[in-house]
């Protein structure tokens, strides 16, 4: 590659977080698509393997005594600090990085060059393993109130939205084109979630044009078949999930909120989560805050308090419980929206729908998910991941936001989710790592636009075949059906250490739970073939003369299959994590070492 | 008897009973010696059964003659009583106060308890002082069990057997006990097996403003030191704090008088500021109504968290100068009986991993908490929400205990004990049927022949029956040193207890009886498997002859 000015420097080192800990020294490699630095003791190898994706932004640190420092933060938060010895060396590195890390062009990207093992036929599969349109079955749609409509086929309608749209039955095209012009993009309100039980449907869409005094007639009617296709509540809720300064705001700018004089039968709320630019700022905030070394327990809190972080997660949270709580319990549909519809509203739906659906709370339930909410409804997750060297006002953690709230769930209800975790933190990673094409591209016209299905593969089928991973040993199917009602109060929120400081192993637990589970689920996929298998001999061998009869009735009793408790489908056989045990040489991070001061004397 | 005198209206019918996530029970309201009892009379209906002793205060509201008590508890529970009738309230409550703050220990619930088991094991024999000095004794011969506090006039708060260095003679010892705070002079608190390190405990030594020394506790200490070793006096105090108490007297070990000794001061806060700490975290907790920053400064703001962390990090310096750097350690701090404990008794869960068993763990609380002299009655009289000046009330225990939580979160297969354990243990020291917690020292305890007078909650806790509760199913032994991580990130507010009423355990109840499920079905079908095994291959075995007549 033109860019990789140096591909091998010797005697770099990787300075340590904490001071007191021996620092690494190394190889730094650069290859097309990593960054590789491995570290060479005596007898062991460690590498670290950082993709070029994954680099947030490299800054050259002013010159120090011992060398020339490099810091190098990442998308997934990790931070490599690195020490070179020539000045020429560290520049060539710095170089070579800013272009690697930030490519211009779509064709650079990772998922352009990376080919698994996998023939057209399986590629194609792939991409077509998640689908939008099944989802819609799967709700029980189209019915009597609802159909899916190919009106958008050519994206002409709204360019940013998907190609088949849900749209209530009695809305006619007319109605449809007309509310599409008066809402920011043509982004005009459509059916996301149907809930089967109570008839109430989650739409979304962007706000209107409203401006001061415009009104549109085909807006209002649009609302009103919405609300029509509702047979059980005479009313929708239209939730603003802006602040109301900023929607009002928008108003001078000709955009805004509904007026709830001009249309019949709407309640109308705001849900106060704040845009793009503040969640960007916040999140630097916060991960300054990870960063600290050595941090007392006041600067923590206090540093966790000033990034506002925790407060926007609860904002989100509580627009989404604001949601599920409407449609299950005042089964009245809801239409969400922020300014275009593909952000807050985004976070909104989905975890509203994750409240609802214990479908979505299953592994392959979230793939669709994140399918039907984010990708195809066109959340601009090229611009909003950086993924090319685009305006950085742009960038924004949005579906980070979206993850953690998903954890929180998991935090309140361990039961309930099929999967860990690690998935979450895989599936962040994968956004921003480009190594596959579902999260390239702004909307799904761009990625048909790139022919993206052609040239790269699809995320879902690899995480599928790793899923015995990302399993949770805690899942109860029996409990899927109820809606969550999580706590919302501060309180009951926590920091996601194991996304923000993922990298900083010596925080987390030294022995890991799900790790323990997860090899026990193991265990038991082979106890009970083990156990098939010598009952078989047992039987086999019962059938031999045997005058005493004895070997046959014990095994009769121990017959495994009268209670399975949790049915974990192990499908790989490959095996899991290893159990880590008492880790008794980590350091203790941030507890003083002994040669302290000694105390003043009098 | 006396209670009569105190209940003024022994019961109430028509009372409402409002608790966090349950049902509201009306019943009839009566009032014991010991107890709050309702009760609905109906079947399958909870009774409440409240300990007046668990009560730390009471708040009286009326709405014209409908009166309301919303009680107030130590272990952190808050229910509300709706009692008709005006009088009938006020008889009800001013009952509540008056049996709530009794001042005489034998008047206590404990000496009133018989048990509906059968003791089988008496938990007041759960420590003997001579068979840990046997245990000791195989393993070196440096020490020496000291009869010299056996009627408590050398110091009071000790117990009357010390392990001492083997060299020091008595009188040596009770010129050293003059001259360490409340004669608290330094003894053994733990041998390290590993390396024959040990950790020590005192007082603060009483320097004074004109730097007295004392040779009697220079040699005492010196002699736990191997030739031409360095040893670590951990002063839980900051130099400050530790220089301003030489105006009282106090003040710390002089380098000049110890030069083998290299002294670290750390900052464990005194107890009178942990009480104000907690009151500030519960009522952080409780407020329902906080923003998110709100909460969150709330929070750093009752130094609660900052505490734990201050513990635990001192534990990890003590423990790593033992283990790490092959050292001895002297703990102190001012009387030597609060921060100096927690730090011994941490420190000992970090290296000793007998004291992660639940056996282990009990006899840690009776050798480094109850015989080493931690003042629980004065302590634990008062929790969170008391009212009145704080007199000597902290929730120094309960931080041990939070530390320990933290541990267990960051090793949650190396403790065979699970977290109810330590809720159980933080409500017993409050509140409780059994009197292991009463008095403030062995002399206060023999006075009130507790062992005669009383059940130990050991006796109960340690029926099979009762442990089950207690174990953790992930439990695995794990012989190494356990270091946790002391960052804040990895030190969490200790929900179980904190927020324990502010939620529903449902969610976290079916969690952990799926975990529980998960691992006895494993446990039950590797058994089978093998059974099945041996009887396949016995089967063979006696086929083999069999097959060839």
């Amino acid at each position: 590659m033109e860019h990789i000015i140096t591909p091998k420097v010797e005697h770099v080192k990787l300075l340590n977080k904490y001071p007191e800990k021996k620092s690494a020294l190394g190889t730094l490699y650069l290859t097309a698509t990593h960054l590789i630095y491995v570290e060479q003791t005596n007898n062991s190898r460690a590498e670290t393997w950082v993709l070029h994706h994954h680099i947030m932004s490299v800054e050259k640190l002013p010159l120090t005594a011992p060398g020339c420092p490099l810091l190098i933060r990442c998308k997934t938060f990790q931070l490599l600090h690195l020490l070179f010895q020539k000045e020429r060396d560290c520049q060539d590195v710095y170089q070579s990085l800013l272009h690697l890390s930030q490519p211009v062009k779509e064709d650079e990207l990772y998922a352009f060059l990376y080919t698994p093992h996998q023939n057209q036929e399986d590629r194609r599969q792939g991409w077509e393993f998640i689908s939008v349109a099944n989802d819609f079955s799967r709700m029980g749609l189209s019915n009597e109130y609802w159909e899916i409509s190919p009106l958008n086929k050519n994206y002409e309608i709204c360019s940013t939205y998907p190609s088949i749209l849900g749209l209530p039955k009695n809305a006619s095209v007319a109605v449809v084109t007309g509310s599409a012009k008066f809402r920011s993009r043509g982004r005009l309100p459509v059916l996301s979630y149907y809930h089967k039980d109570t008839k109430a449907a989650i739409c979304r869409c962007s706000q209107p044009l409203s401006g001061l005094t415009s009104r549109c007639v085909e807006d209002e009617q649009m609302l009103q078949a919405i609300s029509q296709a509702n047979p059980n509540c005479p009313f929708i809720y239209v939730v603003d999930t802006r602040p109301k300064l900023n929607a009002m705001a928008n108003r001078a700018a000709g955009k805004g909120y509904e007026n709830e004089d001009n249309y019949s039968n709407i309640r109308f709320q705001f849900q106060g989560i704040e845009n793009i630019h503040v969640m960007r700022n916040s999140l630097q905030k916060l991960l300054e805050v990870c960063s600290m070394k050595s941090p007392s327990m006041s600067d923590y809190l206090t540093g966790l308090e000033n990034s506002g972080w925790m407060r926007h997660i609860k904002s989100v949270m509580d627009a989404g419980v604001f949601l599920a709580k409407a449609v299950s319990e005042e089964r009245a549909s809801v239409l969400v929206h922020c300014s275009d519809g593909w952000d807050r509203t985004a976070q909104v739906c989905s975890l509203a729908c994750i409240l609802l659906d214990p479908y979505y709370r299953t592994i392959k339930g979230l793939m669709v998910l994140i399918e039907k909410e984010w990708i195809s409804f066109g959340h601009k997750f090229s611009h909003r991941c950086g993924h090319l060297d685009s305006d950085p006002k742009e960038v924004s953690p949005v579906f980070t936001q979206f993850l953690e709230c998903v954890w929180q769930l998991s935090e309140q209800f361990p039961c309930v989710f099929e999967f860990n975790e690690r998935y979450l933190i895989e599936i962040h990673n994968q956004v921003y790592a480009c190594q596959y094409g579902n999260f390239i591209g702004n909307c799904q016209k761009e990625r048909l636009d790139m022919r993206l299905h052609e040239k790269t593969f699809s995320l879902w089928p690899h995480l599928l075949k790793n899923q015995h991973l990302y399993r949770n040993p805690l899942y109860r199917r029996s409990l899927e059906s109820t809606v969550l009602r999580p706590s919302t109060l501060p309180l009951h929120f926590k920091f996601w250490c194991g996304m923000y400081n993922h990298y900083d192993g010596g925080m987390h637990p030294k022995q890991s739970v799900l790790d323990q589970l997860l090899s026990l689920t193991q265990k038991q996929v082979e106890g009970e073939r083990t156990m098939t298998e010598l009952q078989r001999l047992a039987v086999a061998d019962g059938v031999l003369p045997d005058p005493s009869g004895l070997i046959s009735t014990p095994t009769k009793q121990d017959s495994p299959c009268e209670k399975t408790p949790t049915a974990p489908v192990v499908q790989s056989n490959g095996s899991c994590a290893p159990l880590i045990n008492g880790d008794a040489e980590e350091a203790v991070p941030g507890a003083e070492k002994c040669n302290e001061e000694e105390g003043a004397e009098s | 008897m006396e209670f009569a005198e105190l209940i003024k209206t022994p019961r109430v019918d028509g009372v409402v009973l409002h608790r966090p996530f349950m049902p509201t029970v009306e019943g009839t309201l009566c009032l014991t010696g010991h107890h709050l009892i309702l009760s609905s009379r109906q079947d399958n209906t909870e009774e409440l059964w409240l300990l007046h002793a668990n009560i730390d205060s009471i708040e009286k509201r009326f709405i014209g003659s409908l009166g309301t008590i919303i009680v107030k508890c130590k272990d952190l529970r808050v229910i509300q009583l709706d009692i008709p009738g005006m009088e009938e309230c006020l008889n009800i409550a001013s009952s509540i106060e008056a049996l709530s703050t009794l001042d005489s220990v034998s008047l206590m619930y404990p000496f009133f308890y018989r048990p509906l088991f059968e003791v089988i094991e008496d938990g007041w024999q759960l420590f003997v002082p001579e068979e840990a000095f046997k245990d000791l004794e195989s393993m070196t011969d440096e020490w020496r069990l000291s009869e010299v506090n056996k009627d408590f006039s050398v110091c009071p708060s000790y117990p009357s057997l010390l392990t001492v260095p083997k060299d020091i003679d008595d009188e040596s010892l009770c010129k050293a006990a003059s001259f360490r705070h409340g004669g608290r002079f330094p003894v053994l608190s733990y041998y390290h097996k590993k390396n024959g390190m040990v950790m020590m405990r005192a007082a603060q030594p009483l320097t004074g403003t004109n730097g007295r020394r004392c040779k009697e506790d220079e040699k005492l200490i010196n002699a736990t030191l191997c030739a031409g070793k360095r040893g670590y006096i951990i002063d839980t105090r900051t130099v400050a704090v530790a220089q301003q108490a030489k105006a009282r007297g106090g003040g710390f070990e002089q380098e000049a008088n110890y030069p083998q000794w290299r002294r670290i001061h750390k900052a464990v806060e005194r107890s009178n500021v942990l009480q104000e700490s907690l009151i500030k975290l519960v009522e952080a907790c409780n407020d329902q109504s906080h923003s998110m920053d709100r909460w969150l400064s709330k929070l750093e703001a009752s130094n609660w968290q900052s505490n734990v962390k201050e513990i635990l990090t001192t534990a990890c310096l003590a423990a790593q100068c033992i283990d790490r750097e092959g050292a001895s350690v002297l703990v102190h701090g001012t009387e030597g009986t609060d921060s100096t404990l927690q730090v011994t008794s941490l420190a000992q869960i970090i290296l000793d991993p007998a004291c992660r068993t639940i056996r282990g763990f009990e006899v840690l609380i009776e050798r480094e908490w109850l015989q080493a002299g931690h003042p629980f009655q004065q302590r634990c009289a008062q929790s969170a929400y008391s009212n009145g000046k704080p007199r000597s009330e902290a929730p120094v225990f309960l931080l041990f205990l939070d530390c320990v939580w933290q541990i267990l979160r960051q090793f949650p297969c190396s403790f065979q004990f699970n977290e109810n354990f330590l809720i159980m243990l933080f409500e017993h020291a409050y509140a409780s049927q059994f009197g292991t917690f009463l008095g403030n020292s062995v002399a206060e305890r023999l006075k009130l022949l507790l062992s005669q007078k009383t059940v130990s909650l050991w006796s109960w806790v340690n029926r099979p029956q009762e442990l089950e509760r207690f174990l953790n199913p992930l439990y695995e032994p794990n012989n190494l040193v356990i270091w946790p991580s002391v960052a804040p990130q990895s030190l969490l507010l200790w929900e179980g207890v904190f927020l324990r009423w502010n939620r529903s355990s449902k969610c976290l109840d079916e969690a952990n009886q799926e975990m529980v499920h998960i691992i006895e079905y494993n446990k039950e079908l590797q058994n089978k498997v093998n059974s099945l095994r041996r009887q396949l291959a016995q089967l063979e075995t006696e086929d083999g002859p069999l097959q060839t007549p």
